[in-house]
């Protein structure tokens, strides 16, 4: 049973259609990317589904039964995008204070901070007020109050930012470990690289529609453009006559190469046997998120423009 | 609920534990009595005394004239201007007045008064007094009309003022319901203030921190909000709590500190609530209002002021907690849209101030009754008395368009709050602002 489904989810705002008739779900223990340019509306549909706006239209589903964000929101972890801490309080009393909010008793709140504090070797910091915090420590801070009260579903919206690679690294591990516990996990950034390294499965969106949905595998599939590169030990002489592929460039000892349609990896692999040549390695070329992302963003405008919307 | 009480919880013991909460409570109130003190001490102690010297030279005071007491004193003298000027050079004497020679009693010439300094206003005035009584009883005396007699002629008559049943008492404690009202009605009118800005600005600080949308995501809006004001209106109570009961305390202790005061303090009186007693009436009236205390119904206007101050602070609060939330990071918008919920408090204190002496007017009548403006002006009323200053059923008509009211505003603030709160970057008008607050969620 997915852990999460959202059917055609709509959210109009007087001006832009934020949210347009969006559908995904989300397998239990899944990693799920949502990306999307500035303005995609990536924002608005993570805020209906912690319950913050309601849809216009259309259903969201928490473990098969239809979302109640009274009682549901204790299932969700949410860190937006745009940090905030009460930069008075104590950060201790901080994180027992926003998992009370949750719905945990005092006492338990208190064990699992701390439990939490010495994860992330912040023992020392319990005293301390937000503000006398650096980006980074704050980031850690946000993240434990994120993940105190153990959520089914845990919503991050660009978690990494401000921070150094030994901490990314610190709550990467964690996120694969709430992962491997049975937790669902949005992850939501414009970072490609983290998206490719973390998660399982990605939709992308763009003016609040919906342009791309599977898996990291699926969607590289989908959009690669059957280049290859093939190593030799001497760059080859290639007479004009072969229809099998075409050379797009080059670099040192290697070709990369665009197989023809009709013909396959066999083929091209054939005809530099045939020459006697000695291949050192072949590989598939797939594109990579950040150019999948871009190519199908690329001729829209930067910036949303603001519309009439009669809905 | 249970969340609304861990919020309002958290806003009540951050605010409680700051130090400023700690200077504010304890120290603002020893600082008034501190002032007090002095004054009183002051008033003990009496101004100098202001020498006045008088060249006599037609003898209609016959070297008799006694200054005022502690203010003025009078020495004849027959010493010529230049020792004079000399002595008030000198500062031995403060100025001199000079009789001519040929002053007649009858004919009322100017005297004149020489000085090196400029003579205050006060000083002049009992100057002027003094010498003119002396000289009003001359005349008198000089028309065969003897002291005794003169004073029996200036006599004044006492009017008695009583309600139609000639019962005294009703009447003669208007002028401690004249203070009780307006003291307590001001009160309510800073408390608005105070702890309605309180709440606006920990609005404003939630927004602008971000933290907003993290609480939001585990709790209601609605639940957000109230349990800020709930917190905040704790606060506020704790407070007042704390300074009656110091009020009380340091009014016992200090005649026992300072001895010099204590005299004054018993011949003045000075109880609970009893500041603005002095305001209205002096002297001798004191004694009558003191009489009277016992005439107000403390329980009553107690109970009322506790009533009409939530009932103000909920009302108002949420509104303020709504203009917190469409406010960006610069506080100066604050300043705009908070000017329409500012001008019907201001307009209850302009009405409480008629209704303390009428409080039965139409505009008092209707301003007890309006919920924006009753939480102040009720109160000028209901020291009055019931049913003198107020009937029972405007009174409890009152109560209810009041908790109606409050729960009209924060249903309406609850809708601007709940979209006003996530809303960054833009800045927002009251239109936007009615918009959302009556549109269908």
């Amino acid at each position: 049973m997915n852990v999460l489904e959202v059917h055609n989810l709509k959210k109009y705002y007087a001006t832009q259609k934020a949210v347009d008739d969006v559908s995904f779900s989300l397998a239990p223990g899944s990693i799920f990317g949502l990306l999307g340019p500035n303005g995609a509306g990536k924002t608005t549909l993570i805020r209906m589904i912690t319950g913050i706006f309601f849809p216009d239209e259309g259903q969201i589903q928490l473990n098969g039964k239809k979302f109640d964000p009274l009682n549901d929101i204790l299932q969700i972890g949410y860190m937006p995008e745009e940090r905030g801490l009460y930069k008075k309080m104590k950060i201790g009393e901080q994180a027992v204070y926003l998992s009370q909010l949750k719905g945990l008793s005092k006492s338990v709140a208190t064990e699992r901070v701390k439990e939490w504090f010495v994860k992330f070797e912040m023992q020392s910091w319990w005293n301390k007020k937000v503000e006398d915090l650096s980006k980074g420590m704050g980031q850690k801070l946000q993240f434990v109050t994120t993940v105190l009260h153990q959520p089914k579903l845990i919503i991050l919206d660009e978690p990494f930012s401000g921070l150094d690679p030994v901490n990314t690294n610190l709550i990467k591990d964690e996120i694969y470990k709430l992962a491997q516990n049975g937790a669902s996990i949005i992850f939501s950034t414009h970072r490609m690289e983290q998206v490719e390294e973390i998660c399982d499965h990605i939709i992308l969106m763009n003016k609040g529609r919906k342009i791309l949905d599977g898996t990291v595998k699926e969607v590289k599939q989908q959009f690669k453009e059957n280049l290859y590169s093939i190593g030799f030990e001497k760059l080859p002489i290639i007479p004009e006559t072969n229809t099998s592929f075409e050379i797009i460039g080059r670099k040192e000892n290697s070709l990369i190469l665009k197989i023809n349609e009709g013909y396959g990896p066999k083929d091209v692999l054939q005809f530099f046997l045939q020459q006697q040549q000695n291949i050192l390695s072949f590989q598939e070329i797939l594109p990579s998120l950040n150019d999948i992302f871009i190519k199908l963003v690329e001729g829209t405008p930067l910036a949303r423009q603001f519309e009439k919307i009669t809905a | 609920m249970n969340k609304t009480w861990i919020i309002a919880q958290r806003e009540f013991s951050t605010r409680v534990k700051k130090k400023t909460f700690l200077l504010t409570t304890i120290l603002l109130p020893l600082i008034i009595f501190f002032f007090y003190g002095m004054i009183i001490y002051f008033s003990v102690k009496g101004s100098d005394n202001y020498k006045v010297a008088i060249v006599d030279n037609a003898n209609v005071f016959k070297g008799n004239l006694p200054g005022k007491n502690g203010e003025i004193i009078f020495e004849f003298t027959k010493e010529d201007t230049a020792v004079l000027n000399n002595k008030s050079e000198k500062k031995q004497i403060d100025g001199y007045l000079i009789v001519p020679v040929d002053y007649n009693l009858q004919n009322n010439q100017p005297l004149e008064f020489r000085s090196n300094k400029s003579v205050g206003i006060v000083t002049r005035d009992n100057i002027q007094k003094r010498i003119n009584k002396e000289l009003e009883e001359k005349r008198f005396v000089s028309q065969n009309i003897s002291k005794e007699k003169f004073d029996s002629l200036r006599k004044e008559t006492q009017i008695e003022y009583r309600g139609l049943d000639g019962n005294v008492e009703k009447q003669s404690k208007a002028g401690l319901s004249y203070a009780v009202g307006f003291i307590s009605g001001f009160l309510i009118y800073i408390i608005l203030f105070i702890y309605g800005t309180m709440v606006m600005r920990g609005v404003m600080e939630e927004k602008v921190s971000r933290i907003a949308e993290v609480i939001i995501s585990s709790v209601k809006p609605f639940q957000l909000m109230m349990g800020k004001i709930f917190g905040i209106g704790a606060v506020g109570l704790l407070q007042f709590i704390i300074w009656a009961t110091l009020i009380t305390l340091l009014q016992v202790l200090i005649p026992l500190l300072v001895p010099g005061v204590a005299e004054q303090m018993q011949s003045q009186a000075m109880q609970p609530g009893m500041q603005g007693a002095q305001m209205a009436n002096s002297g001798g009236a004191m004694t009558e209002i003191l009489k009277n205390l016992n005439l107000i119904n403390w329980p009553l206007i107690l109970g009322s002021f506790i009533f009409y101050f939530l009932g103000g602070y909920l009302l108002y609060s949420s509104l303020f907690a709504a203009v917190g939330s469409a406010v960006n990071e610069d506080p100066q918008d604050a300043q705009s849209l908070v000017l329409p919920i500012t001008m019907p408090i201001i307009f209850a204190i302009v009405i409480m101030m008629k209704a303390v002496n009428d409080p039965n007017s139409n505009l008092a009548v209707f301003g007890s009754l309006f919920p924006l403006t009753s939480p102040i002006v009720m109160m000028a009323r209901i020291a009055h008395g019931v049913p003198e200053g107020v009937p029972l059923w405007q009174l409890l008509l009152s109560g209810v368009l009041l908790i109606t009211g409050f729960m009209a505003t924060t249903w309406v603030a609850a809708k601007i709050y709940r979209t006003g709160i996530l809303l960054y970057g833009k800045k927002i008008t009251w239109k936007e602002m009615s918009k959302w607050a009556f549109r269908k969620s």
